[in-house]
């Protein structure tokens, strides 16, 4: 059967579909900055709220932002990898309304339960909060995870079985038999179906590791009897979210490999060290989880050797295939630079330079005295909203206008401010880390009040940028075209 | 090695930048040749990766041919002192807090209730070692406190509404118990 006849259908309802993703990820990329930025506040002394209610605010911003990153990474895969074979927008459409089931439960969860566990949800604290929420608040908060995950294991299910009617296997989508053959590449093979391949092998196996844990948390939460391995818990927990929160930027960059050759006129074919990298970052994300645990003793050593190791090599494809090939793509291609692009590229440079604190935390001598401190979410949030939110918002915007983005100079200010505000936001975050200041404290001693008062201007301000920025997408919103 | 941490991370996410914005400033233009250019660049990765490699095989020797942490699981060195520490939410319950200067001590640490983390810290911005307290485990921690002084104790692992009130205070006292 030709490609041709394998890519899905240009249906008005999937149309519809992609505008529901983009218009309901904008809405609550927003609002879970606001509450995000609200907790900073809080942090600052600012915000004259009690540190209950902050608590709250930090469980429902780490567990709206993951949730929405997956769905919109998952809108962005969606939206290339149907070209190249065919998906169903009707399971595509199941995980955004299992997603909002899921939603409603945390929100109820933390609204009216006032669950606080932390998107986390470590066990055994969902059940034991010293009574300051209910075994019911507990197990709605991890029953709407549960809804959230059986979403995306239907898309994902759907988006495995289309690669394996198209290309015959995981492994062949994957590359594997060209990279460990010897024959001539195979340059048709596009690099989204690869990306798109990994991030199904590893999430399937992610998302099924969490739906293990999150039922075993719920049998301990109604059952306090029944208690499990505090240590095993712990690892499929972090397995889960590491996998979970990795796979969206994976997801992501599959808008830099499509867009990206649109801009230069220069194409982004597979290569024997693209294929080299995709294969070995899909072992890496699943076998690097334990650079979360450095700190736990107990842990067999060869597993946090293998977590300090694993964390080096997963920022060598990063750098050096990703950013790089993205590089040696617009170096002097004559390209025409628009806000879609800029953010696009920028996306890069915050993935890459992001990638650079978080292996030096994977570094167990700096763990020792950085673990847990705010060193923690100054990397992650470099690469997450420096790197993955510009890249979403690229893409978004790149899908409603292609390369016929009129510029304005308002446009240009709220990247710029984006940019300069986001990248101060998150040094002053390491900064707070390098001086030991802990992450997760809603009440703040007086010596780190300045870093969480500067954290706070710096939030104020990523935040109006990205409300410009997400009205300009929501605003050109309905000239979306699945061919662009 | 906070300060080595900060200051590499800098310098490495500078590079970083400059790279990017070296490339930026040029991509709107056209000029040479733009395939030479790439083979250049590509055979410029391919010994760059190798670079990487070996740095990474230096850097794991250099970090880990000493094991980093004193006493992980299980300590080859004998303390001079054994502190047993239970975390339960929202205090530490330790069996003693005070030492003396110099001597070895290790923290035996674990939790009555759900996860805790430990954190030791010489003032308000210099964490001097840390590990976590598990129900059901025994994490052993060794720290030398060279100076005499008050060390104060945060738990570092998020355990509920009042984990940043979760304190305690060891005493390294010149006259300490031994």
């Amino acid at each position: 059967m030709s490609a041709a006849t394998m890519s899905s259908v240009d249906t008005p309802s999937a149309k519809l579909a992609f505008q529901l993703y983009v218009s309901i990820g904008i809405s609550v990329f927003l609002l879970m900055m606001i509450a995000g930025a609200a907790f900073r506040a809080v942090q600052a002394a600012w915000l004259p709220i009690p540190a209950n209610f902050g608590y709250e605010l930090m469980t429902l911003h780490g567990a709206g932002m993951v949730g929405v990153s997956g769905l919109a990474g998952a809108a962005v895969m969606w939206y290339f990898l149907r070209r190249y074979v065919t998906l169903s927008t009707g399971m595509f459409l199941a995980m955004l309304g299992l997603s909002l089931v899921g939603v409603v439960m945390i929100l109820a969860a933390i609204g009216i339960g006032r669950f606080a566990g932390a998107w986390t949800f470590l066990y055994p604290l969902p059940a034991k909060s010293m009574g300051t929420w209910g075994a019911h608040a507990a197990a709605a908060f991890v029953g709407g995870l549960v809804f959230i995950g059986v979403g995306f294991l239907l898309f994902y299910l759907d988006c495995a079985l289309a690669i394996i009617r198209r290309y015959g296997s995981l492994a062949k989508a994957l590359g594997l038999g060209q990279l460990f053959g010897s024959g001539a590449l195979d340059t048709t093979l596009p690099p989204t179906v690869v990306a798109g391949t990994m991030v199904v092998i590893i999430n399937i196996l992610g998302i099924l590791a969490g739906a293990v844990v999150l039922v075993m948390s719920l049998i301990n939460i109604y059952l306090p009897g029944v208690t499990f391995d505090a240590l095993l818990m712990k690892n499929l927990i972090f397995f889960f979210g590491h996998v979970f929160i990795n796979a969206t930027i994976y997801m992501a960059v599959i808008g830099v490999y499509e867009i990206v050759p649109r801009y230069t006129k220069r194409p982004w074919t597979i290569s024997r060290p693209f294929l080299a990298s995709w294969a070995a970052v899909t072992l890496i994300v699943m076998a690097v989880y334990p650079h979360h645990l450095l700190m736990d003793f107990v842990m067999p050593k060869w597993m946090v050797v293998t977590g300090q190791v694993l964390s080096y090599l997963s920022g060598i494809p990063v750098l050096l295939v990703t950013a790089y090939g993205a590089l040696v793509n617009i170096h002097r291609s004559g390209l025409k630079w628009d806000l879609p692009l800029r953010l696009i590229i920028f996306s890069l440079f915050g993935w890459a330079a992001g990638v650079i604190p978080a292996i030096i935390d994977g570094v167990i001598r700096v763990n020792l005295v950085m673990h847990n401190t705010q060193w923690v979410p100054g990397h992650f949030h470099f690469y997450l909203l420096l790197g993955l939110v510009p890249m979403l918002l690229g893409t978004m915007l790149y899908a409603c206008t292609r390369e016929s983005w009129s510029e304005t100079a308002l446009d240009r200010a709220s990247f710029w401010t984006f940019g300069v505000a986001g990248a101060a936001f998150c040094f002053v975050f390491l900064a707070g880390g390098w001086q030991g200041v802990p992450r997760r404290f809603a009440v703040h001693d007086a010596d780190w009040l300045g870093y969480a008062q500067l954290g706070s201007v710096a939030a104020i301000l990523v935040l109006v940028a990205a409300l410009v920025l997400g009205v300009r997408l929501l605003a050109r919103l309905p000239r979306v075209t699945l061919s662009a | 090695m906070q300060n080595l941490a900060w200051t590499l991370s800098l310098i490495l996410m500078a590079a970083i930048a400059a790279v990017f914005l070296w490339v930026v400033a040029g991509a709107s233009r056209t000029g040479g040749d733009a395939g030479a250019a790439a083979s250049t660049a590509l055979r410029w990765r391919d010994r760059l990766f190798w670079l990487a490699i070996i740095a990474g095989i230096a850097l794991s020797f250099a970090t880990l041919w000493e094991w980093p942490i004193a006493g992980h699981a299980a300590a080859v060195t004998k303390p001079d002192v054994v502190i047993r520490a239970v975390g339960h939410q929202w205090r530490w319950e330790l069996d003693k807090d005070t030492v003396r200067p110099g001597q070895l001590v290790e923290f035996q640490l674990t939790a009555s209730d759900v996860n805790h983390g430990f954190a030791i810290y010489r003032d308000k911005t210099r964490m001097v070692a840390q590990t976590q307290a598990m129900p059901g485990y025994v994490n052993k921690l060794q720290v030398r406190f060279p100076e005499a002084g008050d060390y104060e104790v945060l738990c570092l692992e998020y355990c509920g509404l009042a984990h940043h009130g979760m304190r305690a205070v060891i005493k390294v006292r010149a006259g300490g118990s031994s």
